[in-house]
């Protein structure tokens, strides 16, 4: 990262910081959102663009970190003990899922997810014992650290924008190891990397099941916020919204899916004026961006730079 | 005669299967020899070399390194096996640092041995040392190659594939990497080259395999082609000059 970038990223991330405590709770609660949906975008961009695979079901995850999240916290576990098993778990489902898909074809990684997601959803709805069903869960309590309870917005928003950082400077770790280097190669050019003796399988596998374990961590944190949670969140309208982030802010660029995000949780709340009218407002924004920025809103950091030269 | 290291026994390889370039190819390629490879556009240098490294895979006929069958095999498994590839054109990763794109070049190296082959790269090519934190799209064109090959002898690699290794380089640099593959040969690692640069790679090789339409049209040692006088008509159809032997 060059030293504008990183004076760029740290500016940004001190008056997103700022910002809350000005706010009204909903302000707060958008700002936390976001946040929670950079997790599981930052995740699917490894997959996105990284590897070059589609995937269509990282809702799927999100839901199943927020469930268990409801179901165990609800039981007596901490949050911080919870955290892990939810990401472990879907990494352990990633890989799974993740091995037959990827050992055939190329495509063939958005169709399993899609139907992956549509089981999940239906799982959520009918295993009632469980999930509460179409009712859902309710009274998720907010998690404590350290005997400090993290029951306000603001307390709480500090909590999850730390997380993201997190989680953030882990995987920027994880991209710059000589061996995550791997997945750089894999994005500039499959066929090169192939050709060094990159496992391209052995690392979209490794992708998806990251991108997956990122989903349930930001799900884990999605239920504590909203401390209710239902199938419909986690269906597949919530994956494309995910993978739409990750494509309007710039497939395959590291800060990519936190613009994209901003954008596309943003905008429909700009758009409420809209009224009835917004889902459609919101598709043409979408279908513009994207005939007029193909390579997402950083790529506008490339164009500016090659007009000057 | 040297041993035959790499064998092609009526090989035929294509793009899809309606699209056969390697027709029948029979040729093979010694210990410690320079095989030069070549012949007009699209006879089908490239697709050998791709064929030889498991980035196609032969219809029928059959590969042999060492004696044994290698068709099909991955390009990975090939890389343990000792093969090396260097193909056609830019082949770095522009985004990542140089030493990056080296580090890459030796995913497949045990941990421990990877600084000290990097070091040995890099005591072989001092101006990729100037250059080891710059991003490797920022490399002048032979600067380039010279990274590629020298990511490609991170390996210790028993046989090096090379694919047109003078295009963009100024002619003392050609000279530079024909005498250091020439050099290589001579310390035991099979060469396999292709190049349009007749006359030069002709002076370093010791076979010419001049391939016509996916077969193979001639096989001459390669101080006999260099001193026949019909070079250009053999296999530049009677039109070509020195010069046009180099232009691409
Ligand atoms: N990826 C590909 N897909 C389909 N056809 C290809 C592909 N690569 C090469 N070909 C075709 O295969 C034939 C042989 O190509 P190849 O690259 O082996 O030729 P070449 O002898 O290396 O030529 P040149 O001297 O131009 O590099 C050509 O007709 C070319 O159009
Ligand atoms: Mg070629």
């Amino acid at each position: 990262m060059s030293r504008r970038q990183t004076v760029a990223v740290v500016v940004g991330l001190a008056l997103y910081a700022l910002l809350p405590p000005f706010l009204k709770n909903y302000g707060v609660y958008l700002m936390t959102l976001l946040c929670v949906y950079v997790m599981a975008a930052m995740g699917l961009n490894l997959v996105v663009g990284y590897a070059g695979q589609m995937s269509i079901g990282q809702a799927a995850f999100f839901g199943i970190g927020a469930y268990h999240v409801a179901i165990l916290m609800k039981l007596g576990l901490p949050f911080l003990a919870v955290l892990p098993l939810a990401a472990g778990s879907c990494f352990v489902i990633g890989l799974l899922l993740g091995f037959p898909a990827l050992r055939v074809q190329h495509h063939y990684l958005a169709f399993a997810t899609l139907g992956f997601n549509v089981l999940v959803y239906l799982v959520l709805r009918n295993e009632q014992g469980w999930t509460g069903g179409t009712f859902g869960l309710a009274g998720i309590p907010r998690p404590t650290l350290f005997g400090v309870e993290l029951d306000g917005n603001l307390a709480f928003f500090y909590f999850t924008l730390a997380s993201t950082v997190v989680l953030a400077l882990l995987l920027a770790w994880l991209l710059r190891s000589p061996w995550g280097r791997a997945f750089a190669a894999l994005r500039d050019n499959p066929i090169r990397a192939e050709s060094l003796g990159v496992n391209i399988t052995a690392y979209t596998l490794l992708a998806f099941a990251i991108g997956a374990a990122c989903a349930g961590v930001g799900g884990a944190y999605y239920a504590v916020l909203v401390q209710y949670i239902e199938p419909s969140a986690f269906n597949v309208p919530a994956s494309l919204m995910m993978l739409l982030a990750v494509i309007v802010g710039g497939s395959g660029r590291f800060f990519g899916p936190l613009v994209g995000t901003v954008v596309v949780v943003l905008l429909p709340e700009w758009l409420r004026f809209a009224q009835n009218w917004y889902l459609m407002v919101f598709g043409f924004a979408v279908v513009a961006l994207m005939v007029w920025l193909p390579g997402g809103v950083l790529s506008l950091a490339d164009r500016w730079r090659r007009a000057r030269r | 005669m040297n041993e035959k290291i790499i064998e092609f026994d009526r090989v035929v390889a294509g793009y899809s299967p309606s699209l056969t370039i390697l027709n029948d190819l029979t040729l093979d390629a010694r210990r410690g020899e320079i095989t030069l490879l070549i012949g007009p556009n699209g006879a089908g240098k490239s697709t050998v070399l791709k064929t030889l490294f498991g980035l196609l895979v032969p219809r029928s006929g059959e590969i042999r390194f060492e004696g044994r069958a290698i068709g099909g095999r991955s390009p990975r498994s090939l890389l343990a096996e000792g093969i090396a590839f260097v193909p056609q054109g830019r082949n770095l990763f522009g985004s990542l640092s140089v030493l990056h794109n080296l580090e890459l070049g030796g995913i497949t190296l045990p941990r421990g041995a990877l600084a000290g082959r990097i070091e040995e790269v890099l005591h072989r090519f001092p101006r990729i040392r100037e250059r080891i934190g710059n991003q490797a799209s920022t490399l002048s064109g032979g600067e380039q190659k010279q990274l590629e090959v020298g990511r490609a002898l991170l390996l210790h690699p028993r046989v090096l594939l090379i694919d047109e290794p003078s295009i963009g380089l100024s002619p003392k640099l050609v000279q530079e990497v024909m005498g250091l593959l020439r050099a290589l040969a001579d310390a035991g690692t099979t060469v396999v080259m292709v190049e349009q640069n007749v006359r030069t790679a002709l002076k370093y090789a010791n076979r010419a395999l001049v391939l016509e339409t996916g077969r193979l049209a001639l096989d001459r040692p390669a101080s006999e082609l260099l001193g026949d006088p019909d070079l250009n008509r053999l296999f530049l159809g009677g039109a070509g000059s020195p010069a046009a032997a180099t232009a691409h």
